[in-house]
């Protein structure tokens, strides 16, 4: 193991074990479509990109299978860990941003209006 | 007589009480500083002096914090100054509105003063994702300061800021903390409000004080904690001031050792640190228990499929049409949005924003995020369940003191690794600190190693007075790095 490295759980030792077996591949148990979710997310990569992030999330994920070890049936899921929920305000009229203000950072603006590329045909 | 920029946030309140010193000459003081060591650490990516002295003009001194400068971590908007959370696709974006922790600090009479550099969206554990530097550990510049709040810790470890802001998603304000030898608080989450605070995990980020001592972070907490309308997470609770509390000892108080915290894999010196540490709590007063936080081998995966998730989703406000970068290459909208993202967003952020769409992807959502948000129950029980037992615990904050630039750059499981100890207070949402206690040899170099101290949700004065006990018995604070 390198120096500062952890151990972990026990598949975390594992994937120590194949990372660093002769020929260095990661075994892939997740694949993942990295060239889909890219345009899921609206994010254009490069082929380089999308190759490096393949085999890096895939080890990513092949860490975070750890969690299937776990029972976890009749545990509620915790969204956040603010003992606080549906939270309103009145529903009154408060100032709040000038066009002026709300377009200042605007990259492309005209006639107190965000410009967008064409929509529509 | 100690030069300004070497004194403490308290020492220069008590000089500007006496009128020993004015807000201006502290303003200058902090610049010539800044101008001597700065192009070696380059942790601020902007830096107003001039504008500060305007402000500085009309400061009450009266105020608990009236006439101190506080250096501003880029993710946090500062009325009229850049906030570009170190990225490109924000580059010539102003802030149009004060955070609502800058505009607690503003009315507690301090004055903001330049933003610090960190990774880019607070996505990293070194400040080396920032698009704009690379910032370097004030006690050794080949190394790391640790991220992502590293500008802020850099600037307040080498005496370039009398304080700093940062914010904590996984520990990122109590490793760098760690890592260049200063004192880093993560409040409850929901204590500070996040209005203002550029979000990357909504669940998990929080705002807190980075200082030199304990008693000014003290002092800053209760500046900026307390409930905010405009933050819906925000708590609604008092917040008990922690500055009576803290001379009054730890005698009689439980401290809980979590042993998944002591395990192979830990570097000496830093463990060594640590159990020095918990011997001089113990000559204290305090009682020394032994206790289990069973699922901490599961709170790196279950972070990094929620915190993903969640900036994923967060940082689709960045399409090119409101603020910041927008490409010109592009015919389409759908393909405006995919190139301004690519050219905007640096290879870990747009890393993350894959991991956390696949995540929350059709077919997945129940494997992975649903999976992580219930063991993320499991790991918050297991805190309360200790908080039971003892009021404070105590463990490393980090397996390992800075390690060199460029070392774990190509290897993100490694990076993220550098946050086991930290990460698992974000999931639960409890509070902790990082001060120094000691240091460890590396390779010839002397490095300052953190102690951790978790407490319960809301009990950040219990953690600020066994910080102060420990702090004032040691005197580790004492040390500056040698620039």
């Amino acid at each position: 193991m390198e120096t500062g490295a952890v151990t972990l759980a026990q598949p975390a030792r594992k994937f120590w074990i194949l990372r660093n077996s002769p020929n260095n591949r990661p075994m892939l148990d997740s694949t993942i479509n990295v060239r889909h979710l890219a345009h899921l997310a609206r994010l254009n990569l490069t082929e380089e990109e999308t190759v490096a992030f393949e085999s890096q999330l895939g080890q990513v994920l092949n860490y975070v299978k750890t969690l299937e070890l776990l029972d976890v049936s009749g545990v509620e899921p915790t969204a956040h860990a603010a003992p606080v929920f549906n939270v309103f305000r009145e529903d009154e009229i408060r100032e709040s941003f000038s066009e002026s203000e709300a377009l200042a950072n605007a990259p492309r603006k005209a006639n107190d209006l965000f410009i967008v590329t064409k929509v529509v045909e | 007589m100690s030069q300004l920029h070497e004194l403490s946030l308290t020492e220069l309140r008590g000089l500007l009480t006496a009128k020993k010193t004015s807000p201006t000459e502290i303003i200058d003081a902090i610049a010539s500083r800044v101008d001597a060591v700065d192009p070696s650490i380059r942790a601020y990516v902007y830096f107003d002096p001039a504008s500060a002295k305007k402000q500085a003009a009309k400061v009450d001194l009266s105020l608990p914090l009236g006439g101190i400068p506080v250096a501003i971590k880029d993710v946090i908007n500062v009325k009229g100054d850049q906030c570009c959370c170190a990225s490109k696709i924000l580059d010539g974006y102003t802030a149009p509105y004060d955070a609502t922790s800058i505009r607690a600090l503003r009315s507690a009479g301090a004055i903001p003063l330049g933003r610090t550099n960190m990774d880019e969206f607070a996505m990293g554990s070194s400040t080396e994702n920032s698009a704009f530097q690379i910032t370097r550990n004030p006690w050794d510049t080949t190394r790391i300061p640790g991220g992502s709040s590293g500008g802020s810790a850099a600037v307040v470890a080498a005496r370039e800021a009398v304080a700093a802001l940062g914010s904590d998603t996984g520990g990122s304000i109590r490793q760098p903390a760690a890592l260049c030898g200063i004192v880093g608080l993560k409040p409850t989450y929901g204590r500070v409000s996040r209005y203002g605070l550029v979000a990357f995990a909504s669940s998990l980020d929080q705002i807190g004080p980075m200082t030199r001592t304990v008693e000014d972070a003290a002092l800053i907490f209760k500046a900026i904690a307390g409930h905010d309308e405009a933050d819906s997470t925000s708590l609604n609770t008092p917040v008990e001031d922690p500055l009576p509390l803290l001379r009054t000892g730890i005698n009689g108080l439980r401290v809980g050792l979590p042993k998944e915290y002591f395990i192979k894999g830990i570097e000496p010196g830093v463990e060594k640190a640590v159990r020095d540490a918990i011997k001089q709590l113990e000559s204290l007063g305090a009682e020394i228990h032994e206790i289990s936080l069973p699922h901490t081998e599961f709170a790196v995966a279950t972070y990094y499929i929620i915190a993903t998730a969640e900036a994923s989703a967060n940082l689709a406000r960045f399409d090119g049409v409101r603020y910041g970068h927008r490409t010109n290459q592009a015919d389409s909208l759908i393909e405006m949005y995919g190139r301004t993202r690519e050219e905007g967003f640096g290879p870990e952020v747009k890393r993350r924003i894959i991991l956390g769409t696949y995540v929350l992807s059709s077919g997945y959502y129940d494997a992975y995020y649903l999976r992580a948000q219930k063991v993320r129950t499991l790991i918050r029980r297991d805190f309360i369940k200790a908080f039971e037992e003892v009021d404070v615990i105590a463990c490393p904050t980090t397996p390992g003191t800075a390690f060199k630039l460029g070392e774990k750059t190509n290897d993100p499981l490694q990076m993220y690794l550098a946050d086991i100890f930290t990460i698992a207070a974000n999931l639960a949402g409890i509070c902790g600190l990082s001060l120094p206690c000691g240091f460890s040899e590396d390779s010839g170099s002397r490095l300052p190693v953190g102690l951790q101290l978790l407490g319960a949700p809301l009990d950040e004065a219990m953690l600020l007075r066994t910080a102060y006990a420990y702090e004032q018995a040691t005197g580790w604070h004492k040390e500056t790095p040698a620039l």
